[in-house]
């Protein structure tokens, strides 16, 4: 296999989008939105339960492919504990590091991106920036409380 | 290029895929395997040449110049319009107007025929497999003038159910829209009974024939449809040309579509007078190039023979769904009795998405995502599909490497 499909396809990306973790409805979701990238059809709802400013909870449904699925799982783990603020940095990273020019990737692995580097290998694939994207431009539709958000 | 042979000839696909430049290609180095041709299909160094050689040799304006180069290329602009006639057998030449492809066929038609003769309360009538150019135009049309719009159900299989269309045929259809053929399941639809069912009600029909045209023999008299619409790209022609068929009575009192130089007689700030069809639907500077490359590929595709081309096609197709329905875990989309090479498929825990991606490190474009037909996904329950099309120079050994490809995909979601 081409090592660029074996950096798009980490084993804890197919591990994270055959199990995807935090999986399910929040009963006590204090925001959600829904997300819905119309050209692969994948869709999404992000469920998040915030306190005094800060993600206690997140978790998604929906169906996509793997690279989608498996970024909002990740994603859900991620911003656990976060502030606003700092969840809304965090995709700034993690965008930066899916759209970087793919010979200017490392520069772009910043440390607070923990986990979440084993996605530099989507740069290679700009059409599947949007696949890993989808989650959290939903993420960021709940936080500012948006409703719908759409990526083409 | 030799033509009027006798016997009948062998289809000699390797020659064939000779003509075609970009299948000696390859895709992240592996020889390139092509099954993306309902999407847009490839073209032979005929066309690519003679579009070349329009702007090497004569290439100037159409229906404007008084002196030869222009004389030529109108000459050969025109000569298309001939050739489109007797590839479709139409009854006249004037029934054919040149546009940039299907979408703007249909378009064309909803907004000058449409738009004249629905109003408020009147009906459209699609069937549930249309592509979302044969949607889309009419819910404009039908918002505008305060319509309905009626969608005739598929069965499971993905053909139309003949008896639930013909039950929404009422008084106040206006017109019946369908495709000949589907790009998402690969349907050939029964355009010639669904033709005669809407004729005996008055209603006109318009066929959408984008993913016909590349691989039937087209015969707009004899399936008596009032419009027929077309895509070059799909046939292996140019893209931005294409064509609307229309009955020349139809066409005769419709009103014109852009306005402009080219579809007028005179023009005074007063009154401006309406070229006689087909170009009261041409405005503007055309796609000259393309529309004498467009040419070429007819005379490509009569060489080859539209029937023995089917015939390939055919063969393959059924060599193509044997394959795949024996493979574990994968569903057939679209199980029609009567298709065309379209295989429309999904694979149990793997995204259509990925699929794309894995295959097309083995050389393998095909097409992922609704294909333009959301509303198809939606009766068959699923996001999206992965699609496999093919066309005049596919050969087994392309199916074979898809076949491989997708025992690589399940192997890696394994």
């Amino acid at each position: 296999m081409s090592s660029e499909l074996r950096e798009l396809y980490q084993e804890v990306i197919l591990d994270h989008s055959r199990k995807p973790r935090n999986f399910r409805e929040l009963d006590a979701a204090s925001a959600q939105a829904d997300g819905h990238n119309p050209l692969c059809g994948d869709r999404l709802t992000v469920f998040l339960r915030l306190q005094d400013g800060v993600v206690k909870e997140a978790s998604f449904k929906g169906a996509g492919c793997s690279i989608s699925t498996a970024s909002a799982s990740m994603m859900t783990e991620a911003v656990r504990g976060k502030t606003k603020a700092e969840t809304e940095a965090l995709f700034e990273r993690f965008h930066a590091l899916i759209t970087a020019p793919p010979d200017k990737a490392h520069e772009n692995q910043a440390p607070e991106l923990g986990k979440l580097t084993v996605f530099s290998g989507v740069c290679e694939f700009p059409v599947r920036v949007k696949c890993a994207s989808l989650a959290w431009h939903t993420l960021k539709a709940a936080l500012n409380e948006e409703g719908t958000v759409s990526t083409e | 290029m030799t033509t009027a042979l006798t016997a009948p000839r062998p289809f000699e696909v390797e020659k064939i895929r000779g003509d075609f430049p970009v299948l000696r290609q390859t895709a992240h180095g592996k020889p390139l395997v092509y099954l993306d041709s309902a999407n847009t299909a490839q073209k032979p160094q005929v066309v690519i040449d003679a579009e070349r050689n329009v702007y090497e040799t004569y290439y100037s304006n159409v229906h404007r110049g008084v002196y030869q180069l222009s004389v030529q290329a109108e000459r050969a602009y025109e000569a298309t319009r001939g050739k489109l006639q007797r590839f479709l057998n139409a009854k006249e030449t004037r029934e054919i107007v040149f546009v940039r492809g299907t979408t703007e066929a249909i378009n064309l038609v909803a907004y000058t025929y449409g738009r004249k003769n629905v109003g408020p309360g009147d009906e459209i009538l699609i069937s549930a497999m249309e592509h979302h150019s044969n949607i889309v135009p009419w819910q404009i049309l039908c918002e505008e003038k305060g319509a309905a719009l009626k969608v005739a159900p598929i069965d499971d299989a993905g053909e139309i159910v003949l008896e639930e269309m013909e039950k929404l045929l009422s008084p106040r259809t206006r017109l019946l829209a369908v495709g000949h053929v589907s790009n998402a399941l690969g349907t050939v639809n029964p355009v010639a009974e669904i033709v005669r069912m809407a004729h005996a009600r008055g209603v006109p029909v318009l066929v959408d024939g984008a993913q016909a045209v590349p691989h039937l023999p087209v015969d707009v008299q004899a399936l008596d449809c009032d419009f027929y619409a077309f895509s070059g790209h799909k046939m292996f022609g140019p893209s931005g040309i294409g064509g609307l068929y229309g009955k020349a009575a139809l066409l005769e009192a419709m009103p014109p579509f852009h306005g402009g130089g080219d579809m007028i007689l005179s023009v005074s700030f007063e009154k401006t007078l309406y070229n006689k069809i087909p170009y009261k639907f041409e405005a503007g500077t055309p796609n000259i190039a393309g529309t004498i490359a467009l040419g070429a590929t007819v005379d490509y595709l009569t060489a080859l023979g539209m029937e023995r081309l089917a015939a390939h096609e055919e063969e393959l197709l059924r060599y193509a769904t044997e394959r795949l329905t024996a493979l574990p875990g994968l569903r057939l989309i679209g199980t029609a009795r009567h298709k065309a090479g379209v295989l429309s498929f999904v694979l149990d825990g793997i995204h259509p998405h990925d699929i794309g991606t894995i295959l097309d490190y083995e050389g393998i474009a095909i097409r992922t995502g609704h294909h333009c037909a959301q509303p198809v996904m939606d009766r068959f329950s699923v996001p999206a599909t992965a699609r496999a099309s093919l066309a005049l120079y596919n050969t087994r050994e392309d199916v074979d490497a898809l076949v491989r490809g997708i025992g690589k995909v399940q192997e890696m979601f394994r």
